[in-house]
C-alpha cells in the first residue's frame, strides 16, 4: 500500500529521522498562507501523488515570492501525473543544498532480509543510477534476528559521508529508519535526496514509503492512509468476497480457482489469439454463492462478451462443482456464451452434469480455451 | 527414494484442531503419511482422528520423535508457530497458511536456517513423494510415483501440470510448491540440488512466475550445477507491471519480474521454456530423448 510523502514525513518525524515541517494545502489560497506562515521566502511546492517522477512531471517547484507561490501552486494543483489529478500539495521550506544522496530499505527476496541501500548519487532515479551505474549503490544486508548492528549504521554512514560530525548524525537516523520499516512492516522506506545542507545537518528532503498488505491488520495507522484507485477498489470489493481481481482490458472473463491456475488460463488465451478481460483467483472451494459473487463481478465489466470457467477439482470433487455451477446459474441471467472446464475427481460425471445446460462444456484446459477464442471470433 | 520427505517421515500438524488442519490431517493419513501427533494450545490429551493432541511442539516431539510439522494456524499467530517448531528441534517445516506478513516470514525464516532446519513456504500447497508420504494440501489422487521432481511457485498450477505429467506417463519422485509469496524458505537452486542428488529422479519440471528475479537466478544454477534434463515455465506473461497477481510475490517492478526477462533467462542458459502448461510433458521427453 501507498502513501504520500507528507504522510512517510509524519511517520518519519515519529521515529526521530530529520524532516523539515511542510505544510498540506489543498488550494492556492492555502499555499500562499503557508508561505507566509514558514517565513523562509524561498519554498518548495510539491505534488502529493502515489507515483514517482513527480519533479520530471513538473510536479515540484520552487518559489520565492507571494506571486511565485501562486503562479506554481495553480500550475501544479490539477496537473494531472501518469494518470493520477493533483488535488493537494506539500509547502515546504527551501534548504540550502549542499550534497544528495540515496537511502532505502526494503526487503531483498534473494538474501530473504532486510537490505539498505545507500548511494553517493542522490536525488537521481535509483533504478537508472542501478542500471548505469550499479558500483555507485552500496548495499548492506541485516540480520533481521539481530536488527541494524552498531558496526552496520556506522559502516554504512561512513560509506556516504567523509565527516565524522555528519557521521555521527547518519548513525540514529540509519538506526530509526530501520525501526520504522521493521515495527511498521514496511516494504520500502526512502529517502531520496537525503540532502547535507550548507549548513552540515542532514535532512530528508523527500520521503518515500510503501507497506505490506498483509500486516496491515496490526497496523491500523496506516490502513487508514489507503486511498485506492477506481481499479483498486473493484479489487477491493473482490478481495472482501474472497476473491483476487485485476482487470487487464480484453473480452473474455475469466474465473479459475488458484492464481496461478488464473495467470496460466489468462496467458493461454493471449496465446490462442485472444484477449483476456481479467485475472480472477476464486480460491479453494466452489460453492454456488461464491460462483454467483463472480458472475456478477465478471458481467459488471462491460468489455466482457465470453466467459471461460477453469476449476481444477482438487479434493473438492468436480460432480459437486458441477451441482454448484447449475444452482448458481438458477440466479444468473446472461446470454454470453461460457466455456467450463472441469478436472479432477469425479470430472466426468462432472461434466456429464453440466451437457444438457446452455454451457459449452471443454475437457482439458487447452480445449477449453480454444473454445472460448472460438466463441469470441463467433460473435 | 525422493527428496525431503519419505517413509521416515514422522509429521505432527500444528493447528490441527482447526477447520483445515483437521481435514487434511485426515487427508494426509489416509494417504499413508506417518502423522504421529499434532498441537493446538488448551487442547492436549484429545484426539483427532484417532492422531493424538499436545499443547506445544516440544512436547509433541518429546512424546512422538516427529521430525517434520506441517502448520495450518491463521496467518496472525504463523510466525510464531514457525519459531516453536524449529524451536522444539523439528528438521522440516512446511507452512500452509496465506496471508503471513512479509517481516514475519523473514525473521522466522531467519531463525529456522539458525537451528539448521528446512522450511518450505509460506503460502504452499506442500509437497509429495507419490506413495510414500504428502504432507500438504493437494489432491493426492493425480500424483504417480515416478522419476520427474517438480518444483513450483503455485498450488492450482502445479497440480494442472502434475496431471498432464501423470497423463502423459510420467511420474514424479517428489512435487514441491515452494510458496507463492516475495519470501519463503527453500527455492529453486536448494531444490534444484537436491533433485540433481536424487538418484531416483531423473528430470525437472521448474514452474515459475512474475515477480523477483529467483528464476534468473536458478537458470544461472542450471547451467552451471544441474546435469539432468529441466524444462521450464513461466507464470503471468500478459499480467501487466505494477498489479499483485494474486499470490503476493507476482508483482511486476519497474526495475525486476517481468515474464520476458525470465524466459531469455532460461533460454540462455538452454532451459526450453513451456509456452502453455500442457507442452512440459512432450518438452522434457524430447530432452530425455524418449519423444
Amino acid at each position: 500500500m501507498k502513501v504520500h510523502e507528507y504522510q512517510a514525513k509524519e511517520f518519519f518525524a515519529h521515529y526521530g529521522l530529520p524532516v523539515d515541517s511542510p505544510i498540506l494545502c489543498r488550494t492556492v489560497d492555502e499555499c500562499v498562507d503557508a508561505y507566509h506562515r514558514l517565513g523562509s521566502g524561498r519554498v518548495v511546492v510539491k505534488a502529493q501523488v502515489h507515483t514517482g517522477g513527480r519533479g520530471k512531471a513538473g510536479g515540484v517547484k520552487l518559489a520565492a515570492s507571494e506571486e511565485e507561490v501562486r503562479k506554481v501552486a495553480s500550475d501544479i494543483l490539477g496537473m494531472t501525473i501518469k494518470g493520477y489529478v493533483v488535488d493537494r500539495v506539500l509547502v515546504t521550506e527551501a534548504v540550502n543544498i549542499d550534497k544528495e544522496y540515496y537511502v532505502s530499505i526494503l526487503i531483498d527476496r534473494k538474501s530473504k532480509s532486510p537490505l539498505m541501500m545507500l548511494s553517493r548519487a542522490g536525488g537521481m532515479d535509483i533504478e537508472q543510477v542501478a542500471k548505469e551505474t550499479p558500483e555507485k549503490i552500496e548495499k548492506i544486508v541485516i540480520d533481521p534476528l539481530i536488527g541494524m548492528a552498531d558496526f552496520q549504521a556506522r559502516a554504512a554512514a561512513y560509506k556516504l559521508f567523509d565527516d565524522k560530525a555528519v557521521v555521527k548524525q547518519a548513525i540514529p537516523l540509519f538506526k530509526n529508519l530501520y525501526r520504522l520499516f521493521m515495527e511498521k512492516d514496511a516494504s520500502l522506506a526512502e529517502i531520496n535526496p537525503l540532502v547535507l545542507t550548507k549548513e552540515g545537518q542532514l535532512k530528508a528532503i523527500d520521503a518515500k514509503m510503501t507497506f505490506d498488505n498483509n500486516a496491515l491488520y496490526r497496523h491500523p495507522d496506516v490502513a487508514e492512509l489507503n486511498e485506492p484507485t477506481e481499479d483498486e477498489k473493484k479489487e477491493l470489493y473482490a478481495k472482501s468476497k474472497g476473491f483476487s481481481y485485476v482487470n487487464l482490458g480484453g473480452n473474455i472473463g475469466c474465473m479459475v480457482n488458484g492464481a496461478g491456475l488464473a495467470m496460466a488460463t489468462m496467458d493461454m488465451i493471449k496465446l490462442y489469439g485472444g484477449n483476456p478481460a481479467n485475472f480472477l483467483d476464486i480460491g479453494g472451494s466452489s460453492n454456488p454463492e461464491k460462483i454467483v459473487d463472480a458472475m456478477n463481478l465478471l458481467m459488471s465489466d462491460q468489455h466482457v462478451k465470453v466467459i471461460l470457467i477453469n476449476i481444477f477439482g482438487g479434493i473438492t470433487r468436480c460432480d459437486d462443482v458441477a451441482k454448484g455451477l447449475l444452482e448458481a446459474f438458477k440466479s444468473i441471467k446472461t446470454d454470453m456464451p461460457i466455456v467450463i472446464r472441469l478436472t479432477g475427481t469425479n470430472a466426468e460425471e462432472g461434466r456429464r452434469l453440466l451437457q444438457n445446460s446452455h454451457f459449452i462444456v471443454a475437457t482439458t484446459m487447452a480445449d477449453a480455451g480454444h473454445k472460448a477464442v472460438e466463441a469470441m471470433n463467433n460473435l | 527414494m525422493s527428496i525431503l520427505i519419505n517413509k521416515d517421515t514422522r509429521l505432527i500438524v500444528q493447528g490441527i484442531t482447526g477447520r483445515d488442519g483437521s481435514f487434511h490431517a485426515a487427508k494426509m493419513k489416509e494417504y499413508g503419511t506417518n502423522v504421529v501427533g499434532g498441537t493446538s494450545p488448551g487442547k492436549g490429551g484429545q484426539e483427532v482422528d484417532g492422531i493424538p493432541v499436545f499443547n506445544t511442539v516440544r512436547e509433541a516431539v518429546e512424546a512422538t520423535k516427529a521430525n517434520t510439522s506441517i502448520i495450518f494456524v491463521p496467518a496472525p499467530f504463523a510466525k510464531d508457530a514457525m519459531l516453536e517448531a524449529a524451536d522444539a528441534g523439528i528438521k522440516l517445516i512446511i507452512c500452509i497458511t496465506e496471508g503471513i506478513p512479509v517481516v514475519d516470514a523473514v525473521i522466522a525464516q531467519r531463525y529456522i536456517q539458525v537451528k539448521g532446519a528446512h522450511l518450505i513456504g509460506p503460502n504452499c500447497p506442500g509437497l509429495i513423494s507419490p506413495e510414500l508420504s504428502m504432507v500438504g494440501i493437494m489432491p493426492s489422487n493425480i500424483f504417480k510415483k515416478g522419476h520427474t521432481g517438480v518444483i513450483s511457485r503455485s498450488g492450482t498450477l502445479t497440480y494442472e501440470v502434475v496431471d498432464n505429467l501423470t497423463k502423459a506417463g510420467m511420474g514424479q519422485s517428489t512435487a514441491i510448491g515452494v510458496g507463492g509469496d516475495p519470501v519463503v524458505g527453500l527455492y529453486f537452486e536448494d531444490l534444484l540440488q537436491m533433485f540433481q542428488d536424487d538418484p531416483d529422479t531423473d528430470s525437472i519440471a521448474l514452474i515459475g512466475e512474475i515477480g523477483g528475479d529467483a528464476e534468473e537466478h536458478a537458470a544461472a544454477y542450471i547451467k552451471k550445477h544441474i546435469t539432468k534434463p529441466v524444462v521450464a515455465f513461466i507464470d503471468g506473461r500478459t499480467a501487466p507491471p505494477g498489479k499483485q497477481m494474486g499470490h503476493a510475490g507476482a508483482i511486476i517492478s519497474s526495475s525486476s519480474g517481468s515474464a520476458a526477462d525470465k524466459i531469455a533467462a532460461f533460454e540462455a542458459a538452454g532451459v526450453p521454456v513451456a509456452m502453455e502448461s500442457c507442452e512440459i510433458p512432450g518438452l522434457l521427453k524430447k530432452l530425455m530423448g524418449k519423444a
